[in-house]
């Protein structure tokens, strides 16, 4: 309330008009959909709709009968199971990589090129080239016991207890990259002198890396920990292309129960619910984050 | 670039030509095969490896006659080299639909993917001007619910969007598609834009200002020309974004209108007839081209792209 508007000068509203035509767009988006849509979807999440959405309150019944269903529950296990292993292994073999590619090497740009390619490949397209590979009939494991071993068995696919280790190497494939460049950023800006301090204190490489430097890249982790977090939360297309959640209901997804129960078992009001529960997964994963970064400090961005 | 190299590259003769004179002084030169030296470059190479293979499993296998897929391995190089996989996967592979092959769902994407990119960067630049040079009172306010926006799974949202596309009447068409994906690149463009104008000096604003020009006039005049890599940058972002998009393109189409991912996973995933690998393979090149052809060509830029929108994300 900074203008308490002069006489003569013009309407606070056509201050900066063209500005705020321009914004339309952004206001809309943030206003209706954003917000709009994520309200009303939590709003229908406690109505009975079916085929089409209604206004019939029933109260929790739609997350008592989400929480009743196995296929449901072994989704959420699946994405507990994929989710922390997909966490801690980008983490290191990103870390990992970086830390390789630090080292003044030669032909660092061939490297990271083709580390880093997969990800500028679709989830569709990583999921049907896994499923491939992971074939039992002609993939590694037909390779592997035509080397003589004969009872070799890596068939996740195919096997409802290890499935999910299936899709969690696709995904690492397609994602490692990502975070290898932003360790490597990251490793990037550390300060040349901390180093020389470490060599001239005697200090073995890994001991700098793991008690120096790693703590100094705390903010890098966190932000890379965050992009991780809220990829695996909409993890859907990996699944489809690779597992179409088979076999049986092994490999599902919350994304994925969402999807069939709003646009194939057009039971609205389910999907609603686990639509919610997604939202409130990535709350707990944000929010703290959010007030972390930009609670404190103010005004980093 | 190359200049400052050269430049660089002179000095350092000449300081090394002034060692020479006065002794040896520096590092002792490190010898290239040590053992650290193997166990980098033999952990690179391996790693390398693991990337390269699924690519090279794909290419070796969509050149290989189904006959040759039974008998062999998988890494196996083809004996008998052949491109009908390619033709078929393009021209007449079958979906349970129709039997177009990719072609269909090619040109669906480029349909999808051409105007989606111009679209929200077209949005998305104003937006970001907007905020960084013009801004509101309330601005702030709605850009802080645009970048939360960010973080919700598309799942919440997408059936309140289907009711207003239906509402507007284009629910299922490309045009349809083509707002959802301006709508959802909004917020990391946004960013992008506002950070990059916010960067540029703001005195050369103020002057344009002073000389009498407007919103759009500095817009167009001065922001345009200044900020083509910020322009390459979203565009790498959002073509393979756009390109390599599954769940709007199945939410948000009718089957005719399908991109070209949704096509690929139909024609791979079909329960009809006999798997044949080799069309399965092609068609997942020929899907993966794009964004292929995108990364590999603008190199740093997409490095650069990734991080902007992750870091910042």
């Amino acid at each position: 309330m900074t203008g308490h508007a002069k006489a003569g000068r013009p309407n606070q509203f056509l201050r900066n008009l063209n500005s705020k035509i321009a914004s339309i767009p952004m206001i809309l988006t943030a206003v209706v959909i954003f917000l709009g849509g994520t309200i009303w979807t939590v709003v229908y999440s406690f109505t009975n709709s079916k085929l089409l959405p209604r206004l019939s309150f029933v109260g929790l019944d739609q997350y008592h009968r989400l929480w009743a269903a196995p296929r449901w529950v072994v989704s959420i296990e699946n994405l507990a199971v994929y989710g922390i292993l997909s966490m801690i292994f980008s983490l290191v073999i990103g870390f990992v990589l970086a830390a390789l590619m630090d080292q003044k090497i030669r032909f660092e740009n061939t490297f990271r090129t083709i580390f880093l390619y997969p990800f500028a490949l679709s989830f569709i397209v990583t999921g049907l080239v896994w499923q491939w590979l992971l074939n039992p009939e002609f993939g590694i494991q037909s390779v592997v016991r035509s080397l003589g071993w004969t009872t070799f068995a890596f068939d996740p696919l195919y096997t409802p207890s290890i499935v999910i280790y299936g899709v969690l190497i696709a995904a690492l494939w397609q994602g490692t990259g990502l975070v290898m460049c932003l360790m490597l950023a990251g490793l990037r800006g550390i300060d040349e002198d901390i180093w020389k301090a470490a060599r001239v204190d005697g200090i073995p490489m890994w001991k700098t890396y793991l008690f120096v430097v790693i703590p100094m890249m705390r903010p890098v982790f966190i932000t890379t920990l965050v992009i991780i977090a809220s990829g695996i939360v909409k993890v859907y297309d990996l699944v489809v292309a690779q597992t179409s959640g088979g076999p049986g209901i092994a490999s599902e997804v919350p994304a994925k129960y969402v999807y069939d129960y709003m646009f194939q078992a057009q039971n609205l009001g389910q999907g609603f619910a686990a639509s919610t529960m997604m939202l409130v997964t990535v709350a707990i994963v944000v929010i703290p984050w959010a007030y972390l970064e930009f609670g404190g400090g103010r005004k980093r961005v | 670039m190359s200049d400052t190299i050269t430049l660089k590259n002179a000095n350092g003769g000449a300081a090394s030509t002034d060692k020479t004179l006065s002794g040896p002084s520096g590092r002792k030169p490190r010898r290239v095969i040590s053992g650290r030296n193997i166990m980098l470059y033999g952990t690179l190479f391996v790693a390398a490896a693991y990337y390269l293979l699924p690519l090279y499993v794909m290419i070796v296998t969509s050149l290989k006659g189904m006959p040759e897929i039974r008998l062999g391995n998988i890494f196996s190089p083809p004996l008998e080299i052949t491109f009908e996989p390619w033709v078929k996967a393009w021209a007449t592979a079958c979906t349970g639909l129709n039997c177009d092959g990719l072609s269909r769902g090619f040109w669906n994407s480029v349909r999808i993917t051409v105007p989606s990119t111009i679209l929200s960067i077209a949005i998305a630049s104003v937006n970001g001007y907007a905020l960084a040079n013009w801004r509101f009172k309330g601005a702030d306010f709605f850009f802080s619910i645009l970048i939360i926006g960010a973080f919700i799974p598309y799942q919440v949202m997408i059936y309140p969007i289907v009711i207003v596309l239906r509402e507007i009447g284009i629910y299922g068409t490309l045009s349809g598609l083509i707002l959802v994906h301006s709508i959802f690149g909004m917020p990391i463009l946004t960013l992008l834009f506002r950070n990059y104008f916010a960067s540029l000096p703001v005195e050369l604003f103020k002057a344009a200002r002073i000389d009498g020009a407007g919103f759009w006039q500095i817009f167009l005049r001065i922001m345009l020309p200044m900020s083509l890599p910020i322009f390459v940058v979203a565009m790498i972002l959002q073509i393979t974004g756009i390109w390599n998009d599954f769940l709007f393109g199945v939410v948000f189409t009718r089957p005719e209108y399908y991109p070209m991912t949704v096509q690929l996973n139909n024609i791979v995933n079909s329960v009809q007839g006999v798997k044949e690998y080799n069309v399965n393979m092609a068609a997942t090149i020929l899907t993966g081209l794009v964004p292929l052809i995108v990364y590999f060509v603008s190199g740093r830029l997409f490095v650069r792209g990734i991080a902007a929108g992750a870091v910042k994300g």
